[in-house]
């Protein structure tokens, strides 16, 4: 048991209660167990090390990689095949078409293999990719004992509840098991576990303290707090290393290493830089501020015209139409303030999402935007198809209207408009070949749209309907 | 000597314990059908009665066993098949052929089943027929030979009897039973299913040729008689080698089955699923606890396995979350009280969240929009929360609708055991509608 034990740490009474359902290796024991827990709660982990130190004959099986139901059964019988070393069959690949052959070649292959007076186990990682594939997979799999009359048993891993995979006429129950979460303790226990050998284990303790009091709340995951423990251990040594602070010196180490611990958050964290980059910038010591995530790139660099065509697009997404009027015309009239302020939070464009806008509507509320910023000669249609815009709402007569004056206008425009559709900052809503003309979405964020929006000197804020 | 002596006698002890666990783990999880019949004494007869009529007079049969999932049809059949095998003329004669709705999923796989199993692959060679009911009459007439006239009966036995009804154009079992009902070969259709409406799966031709005999198992034992199954279930064999620790093993499951607490648990049980497969597994969680130091079963051990058989697992799952998550679960709790559980966006969620940390969180740190994602989008991975519809390029993944998959209570329970909890979280959760 002492290897044991010290390979899977706080794991102690899931791999005791394991080895009593185990039972000795003639046992029958459950046809199917059902194990559940949270990701990096040491499930795939205790089941691997615990057939290898008690040399239980196993196969395991991820069911991410043998997606369909024909890998994944000729997956267990080669690996079956496998399980005593001395003999030369492991060379040979085993065919299996359905599970009806399976049962039959599992027979055969137990029987060769000389394990058919020992429990042999079945372990499937990832179980919950198991319902997207055949449907009879599951159940089967869960009767395999009764099918094969074997001592045989299915050990199924994953992080989905049981609930979620019964099937619509039931099946045979396994045995549910739950692997709880590890508590911030044991967090602590098995991250100090792997503290490099120059440094005191204390000192590295103190580390994973400081380290879970920033990502506990956000994140229980292990691997997680294991890769970031790895990545920023060298900045937290920094200090020490050049002579700054000796080891114990909690206050200064804490001060070193907390903005930095920060920065990781929006960053190494969400996988917005990769590692390799972030480690690169630790050793670099540039100033953080100068980080680039992923997501930065996004900021590209629009044309002055594909800018405002933008603005105006966001505008006509987030703004009802009726209110086009104020906000666009140069004289509007009165508006009954009553109709005007009702508005519900619920029902606030920002929390429910673009809504799609006919071409029209945004070239109108372009041209009112961008009047007074562009040749004359472009100021009297503009203000030419506004009217007529607003005072018929009728797309046929703009079309016409844009067909005679603005044709070649209107042609690069669109090209600038299908070029924002190709970035993806506008999607195009609906099929091609609508009748009554495309309807597009803004897909942008507002601090995106408001960034766009300073660049052009433009005040986006005060068109917006939701912040009047 | 006398420390020898007492080895010898724990090396027994300890083979005894070995042995014990040997009988009873293979009477749990391999369901060897030795027990006695409770409560479907009738059904038992019915169905013997038939199979001898196949069996012995040539009769041709078709009939349906159905019950829910662990009601003991599998169990019935195989006694009933054994019982029929102990008479020496059903033994030479009879073949058996037993189909799986779950391994043979289409007509063809489950012909060429069929072939292997009347070990008629040699006589079937690589001919090729036309159809399918020529194949089995084939096959069916292959038994003819020797110097018998009629050809042996042969028992079909159809396990998931319901996944063959959805084989394209039921085929397999238009012809089966089109045989049981014409006077060729003796043949027994016996279907095993957990569907109570089977007859409206098949097809009018099909139904039409099935002789419509139906034995019912409904799990229709009173909770006396199931105290009795379980002193039953746990008692040792009269032919068990070591004669004193069976008297002595099953003295206890006499004072088990007397004892009150136990029969709480077995009520409690009894209550929550009346067939004995859970039983089954409650009694092998309590055998594991059995070593050469503690040789007995002991109440605790019922209890212990009662209460894991009965975890609520979400409420597990939740237990692991972290406190941002948790958070998260609130707000979506709170915006189901608001808008009587109308989907909402990931959006709305967060912007439930800003209002927390504005007004009230002071252990909270307002974290940024994407770490917010990552830990939304965790809780979908877990399946906590559901996309009502699917991914489509068009949506981004702020605004699409989603559901949340726990309750009111399930929310509150959760909070009341999850660790360290912080204070203010839990006023948040625990408070009404009094941001309108």
């Amino acid at each position: 048991m002492f290897p044991l034990e010290n390979a899977v740490l706080c794991r102690e009474s899931q791999v005791s209660t394991l080895m009593a359902l185990f039972g000795e290796r003639h046992h029958f024991s459950f046809p199917s167990i059902f194990i559940y827990g949270h990701t990096a709660s040491g499930k795939t982990y205790v089941m691997k090390t615990l057939m290898k130190t008690s040399e239980l004959p196993h196969v395991i099986v991820n069911c991410v990689e043998c997606f369909t139901s024909r890998i994944l059964l000729e997956h267990i019988l080669n690996q079956l095949n496998c399980l005593t070393p001395s003999k030369d069959e492991c060379t040979s690949h085993i065919a299996c078409d359905s599970f009806n052959d399976f049962v039959r070649l599992f027979k055969k292959v137990t029987q060769d293999q000389g394990v058919d007076d020992q429990t042999v186990y079945i372990v499937l990682d990832k179980a919950e990719y198991l319902r997207e594939m055949e449907a009879n997979l599951l159940p089967a799999f869960l009767r395999l004992q009764e099918l094969t009359n074997r001592n045989v048993t299915v050990i199924f891993l994953s992080q989905i509840v049981w609930e979620k995979f019964r099937p619509n006429t039931g099946c045979f129950e396994p045995f549910i098991m739950y692997f709880p979460d590890y508590s911030i303790g044991h967090l602590q226990k098995i991250l100090s576990h792997d503290h490099p050998p120059e440094y005191s284990a204390d000192f590295y303790a103190a580390y994973i303290n400081i380290l879970l009091g920033v990502f506990y709340t956000v994140c229980r995951d292990l691997k997680e707090l294991r890769h970031l423990a790895a990545l920023n251990f060298s900045k937290y040594c920094e200090p020490v290393v050049k002579g700054e602070a000796n080891e114990r010196d909690t206050r200064k180490l804490w001060r070193n290493i907390e903005p930095h611990l920060k920065k990781a958050m929006h960053t190494v964290y969400l996988r917005e830089i990769s590692s390799s980059q972030w480690e690169k910038l630790q050793q670099d010591d540039t100033e953080m501020g100068q980080l680039k995530g992923l997501s930065a790139h996004a900021h590209v660099e629009l044309p002055y015209y594909s800018k405002f065509i933008l603005i105006a697009a966001y505008l006509a997404s987030y703004n009802p139409t009726r209110t086009d009027k104020r906000f666009f015309l140069k004289h509007h009239g009165k508006i009954k303030k009553a109709s005007f302020m009702k508005k519900h939070e619920k029902t606030s464009n920002h929390l429910l999402g673009p809504k799609p806008f006919p071409l029209d509507r945004l070239l109108a509320i372009l041209y009112s935007i961008v009047d007074s910023r562009v040749a004359p000669t472009a100021n009297i249609f503009s203000q030419i198809n506004w009217i007529i815009y607003i005072s018929t709402n009728s797309t046929s007569l703009c079309l016409t209207l844009h067909s005679i004056s603005n044709s070649c206008h209107f042609h690069i425009l669109f090209i600038f408009i299908t070029s924002l559709v190709t970035l993806q900052l506008l999607t195009l809503v609906g099929h091609d070949d609508q009748l009554d003309g495309p309807k597009y979405k803004c897909t942008v964020s507002l601090d995106f749209v408001r960034a766009i929006a300073r660049t052009v000197n433009f005040d986006i804020i005060k068109y917006l309907y939701d912040f009047l | 000597m006398s420390s020898r002596k007492s080895k010898n006698s724990n090396l027994k002890h300890g083979e005894c314990i070995s042995q014990v666990q040997r009988i009873l783990r293979e009477r749990f999880c391999h369901q060897i059908p030795k027990g006695n019949l409770f409560g479907v004494q009738a059904q038992y007869k019915h169905l013997i009665e038939l199979l001898k009529r196949t069996a012995i007079h040539g009769e041709s049969n078709s009939a349906l066993i159905i019950g829910p999932r662990g009601s003991g049809k599998t169990m019935i059949l195989n006694q009933a098949l054994e019982e029929l095998m102990e008479i020496k003329q059903v033994r030479e004669n009879v073949l058996q052929v037993h189909l799986n709705g779950l391994l043979q999923t289409n007509d063809k796989i489950a012909l060429k089943e069929i072939t292997k199993q009347l070990c008629l692959e040699n006589v079937v060679g690589d001919k090729i027929f036309g159809t399918f009911a020529e194949n089995l009459s084939f096959l069916l007439e292959a038994l003819k030979k020797g110097d018998r006239t009629t050809s042996c009966p042969v028992i079909f036995i159809l396990d998931e009897f319901d996944l063959f009804a959805h084989h394209k154009n039921q085929t397999l079992l238009y012809n089966l039973f089109d045989i049981s009902q014409s006077a060729q070969t003796p043949v027994a259709v016996i279907g095993l299913t957990c569907r109570l409406d089977i007859l409206e799966l098949l097809e009018k031709r099909v139904k039409s040729r099935f002789s419509h005999r139906q034995i019912h198992l409904m799990n229709s034992f009173s909770f006396s008689q199931y105290l009795k199954i379980f002193k039953e279930q746990l008692t040792l064999p009269e032919a068990f080698p070591d004669k004193h620790f069976t008297e002595k093993w099953n003295e206890t499951v006499q004072g088990l089955s007397e004892d009150k607490n136990v029969k709480d648990v077995l009520l409690k049980h009894f209550h929550a699923s009346k067939d004995l497969r859970s039983l089954h597994m409650l009694l092998m969680l309590a055998l594991s606890h059995i070593t050469s130091s503690r040789p007995f079963i002991i109440p605790t051990d019922l209890i212990e396995a009662n209460h894991l058989c009965s975890m609520d697992s979400k409420a597990n799952i939740v237990h692991g979350l972290s406190v941002l998550e948790i958070c998260l679960l609130i707000a979506m709790k709170h915006l189901n009280d608001i808008y009587q559980d109308e989907p909402f966006n990931f959006q709305m969620v967060y912007n439930e969240f800003q209002k927390f940390i504005q007004r009230k969180a002071h252990s909270v740190y307002n974290f940024e929009k994407p770490v917010v994602m990552k830990a939304f989008e965790h809780l979908q991975q877990l399946e906590l929360v559901k996309v009502m519809e699917r991914t489509s390029v068009n949506t981004q993944r702020e605004y699409q609708l989603v559901k949340l998959l726990l309750d009111n209570n399930q929310i509150m329970d959760a909070l009341q055991k999850y660790p360290n909890c912080p204070t203010d979280v839990r006023q948040w959760a625990a408070s009404s509608l009094s941001w309108l």
